[in-house]
């Protein structure tokens, strides 16, 4: 297969998956509205003092922007897997691996991105600086991709089972502890007035790590989900 | 002579010299474990720093090297399954990962015991407690995802993907883990740099043996029940003496 149809092929399934989300925006907005409600939750919790907020400010976001994109999982394959489109995604002669990760692409595009997008008006309302926001954003731009490349190994291991949704979390969530470190990490070095290169450097390097196996993996899982 | 390798690969071969092994196995533990109890109580003097309460560590030491190394064994048993297609492979991954977790929770329990007197509190957000209760995460997915499925063919396979998956990500987990901790406090308790004395080396080294035997014991166990429960309806098993009665 020559190289422009395998970039082709992976256009095709973004482009046809957001079309998909797009039809049902509800979906899409459940999740956002999810992300901001459990950050809004955490000061009611914790009491108002800014100080204590602009320090567990990146520890919140990000734990809520783990938690949210968990909840949007289990539609990655279940509405495919339902209909029967997957079965025919899995017979067609192109590399499944390539679907899978047009897929990623596309539920990250449709989850992920508007919590990166949403996180600075929330990051203001814990009175963040600007720098950290900065960073903050640089750090969910990089990790959270990684976030839905591993549950979609989850999701695919997962499907069609009762009890699914408990379950992938399960699965997935101590797979994404690294994600959550160098993020919340990166923000905190420059909060301290340290270097944050290192802290990204990872975070591009697990991007990097879960884009060249994860969508093998997953391919591999939906096999095995499937037969 | 040829010897044939694979004949004990065999669910039914297996079964046989399974039972064999088990009482061999079981009761070696027992005595070991008695020995190494013994030695840690009456015969390991107490501590200069740490007083009488690092006596857990001879329990707790070889209930972490073990979590964490039945984990490796249980994710190759997999492997094993998942890529050759054996079925004893994936049956023993299955019948190994509730002992792996039972140790990383013995290991975290103890751990919170001696760390109450030692640190002053149950609970240390240390890289090793943590990357330890996170071990005890995996363990949780795998029997649960194992759990969840019906069908034992796809279950097996599915944990097993799971399994590896995981152990790829167990040294990415430990490290980021060691270093959020560096980053948040300064200095960790660490044991102290003098040298252990021999009869504290005998105590846990033979209590590791001990849990050993004991760890193989249960497995083979387990993995004689799974035996019987997917192979019932054939004929082998109901030709079994314990079948029949």
């Amino acid at each position: 297969m020559k190289k422009s149809s395998l970039l082709d092929l992976l256009v095709l399934v973004i482009r046809r998956d957001l079309v998909l989300a797009m039809r049902r925006r509800a979906d899409v907005l459940t999740t956002l509205i999810f992300f901001v409600m459990v950050v809004s939750l955490f000061p009611l919790g914790v009491g108002p003092e800014m100080a204590m907020l602009r320090k567990m400010a990146a520890g919140v976001l990000w734990v809520a922007a783990l938690l949210s994109s968990m909840l949007s999982l289990g539609r990655l394959f279940s509405a495919d897997y339902l209909d029967g489109t997957l079965e025919q995604m899995m017979l067609a002669p192109q590399s499944l691996s390539m679907l899978v990760l047009g897929k990623m692409v596309a539920h990250w595009m449709v989850s992920g991105l508007p919590l990166v997008l949403m996180a600075p008006v929330l990051g203001l309302q814990f009175d963040m600086s600007v720098e950290a926001l900065g960073v903050l954003i640089l750090g969910l731009l990089l990790g959270s991709p990684v976030l839905s490349m591993i549950g979609a190994i989850g999701a695919a291991l997962t499907l069609g089972l009762r009890g699914g949704g408990v379950l992938l979390s399960l699965l997935v969530l101590p797979l994404t502890i690294p994600v959550l470190i160098f993020g919340t990490g990166a923000v905190e070095a420059i909060s301290s007035g340290l270097d944050i290169t290192s802290h990204l450097s990872f975070l591009g390097a697990l991007l990097l790590l879960a884009l060249v196996f994860t969508p093998w993996v997953t391919a591999q899982a939906l096999r095995i989900s499937m037969e | 002579m040829a010897i044939n390798w694979f004949k004990y690969s065999a669910p039914t071969t297996f079964y046989g010299l399974a039972g064999k092994l088990i009482p061999w196995f079981g009761v070696s533990a027992a005595i070991l474990a008695a020995i190494a109890l013994y030695i840690g109580f009456y015969v390991a003097p107490t501590d200069a720093i740490q007083g009488e309460f690092y006596r857990i560590i001879f329990i707790h030491v070889p209930a972490s090297i073990l979590s964490m190394f039945l984990y490796l064994i249980m994710a190759g048993y997999a492997a094993l399954g998942l890529i050759f297609k054996t079925r004893l492979s994936s049956m023993m991954a299955t019948a190994i990962a509730p002992t792996g977790a039972l140790f990383a929770f013995i290991s975290l329990w103890t751990g919170a015991l001696w760390g109450k007197p030692m640190w002053g509190a149950w609970w240390m957000w240390d890289a090793r407690l943590t990357s330890e209760l996170i071990l005890l995460f995996l363990y949780l997915g795998f029997i649960a995802l194992h759990a969840s499925i019906d069908d034992p063919r796809r279950a097996d396979r599915a944990a097993a993907l799971l399994a590896i998956v995981g152990s790829v990500n167990v040294p990415i987990i430990y490290f980021s883990v060691k270093w959020w901790n560096t980053l948040h406090q300064g200095s960790t308790i660490k044991f102290s740099g003098t040298s252990m004395h021999v009869a504290m080396q005998q105590a846990m080294f033979t209590m590791l043996v001990a849990c050993w035997l004991y760890a193989i014991a249960v497995a083979l166990m387990r993995v004689r029940s799974i035996i019987l429960e997917r192979e019932r309806n054939t004929t082998w098993i109901s030709e079994l003496p314990e079948v029949k009665l």
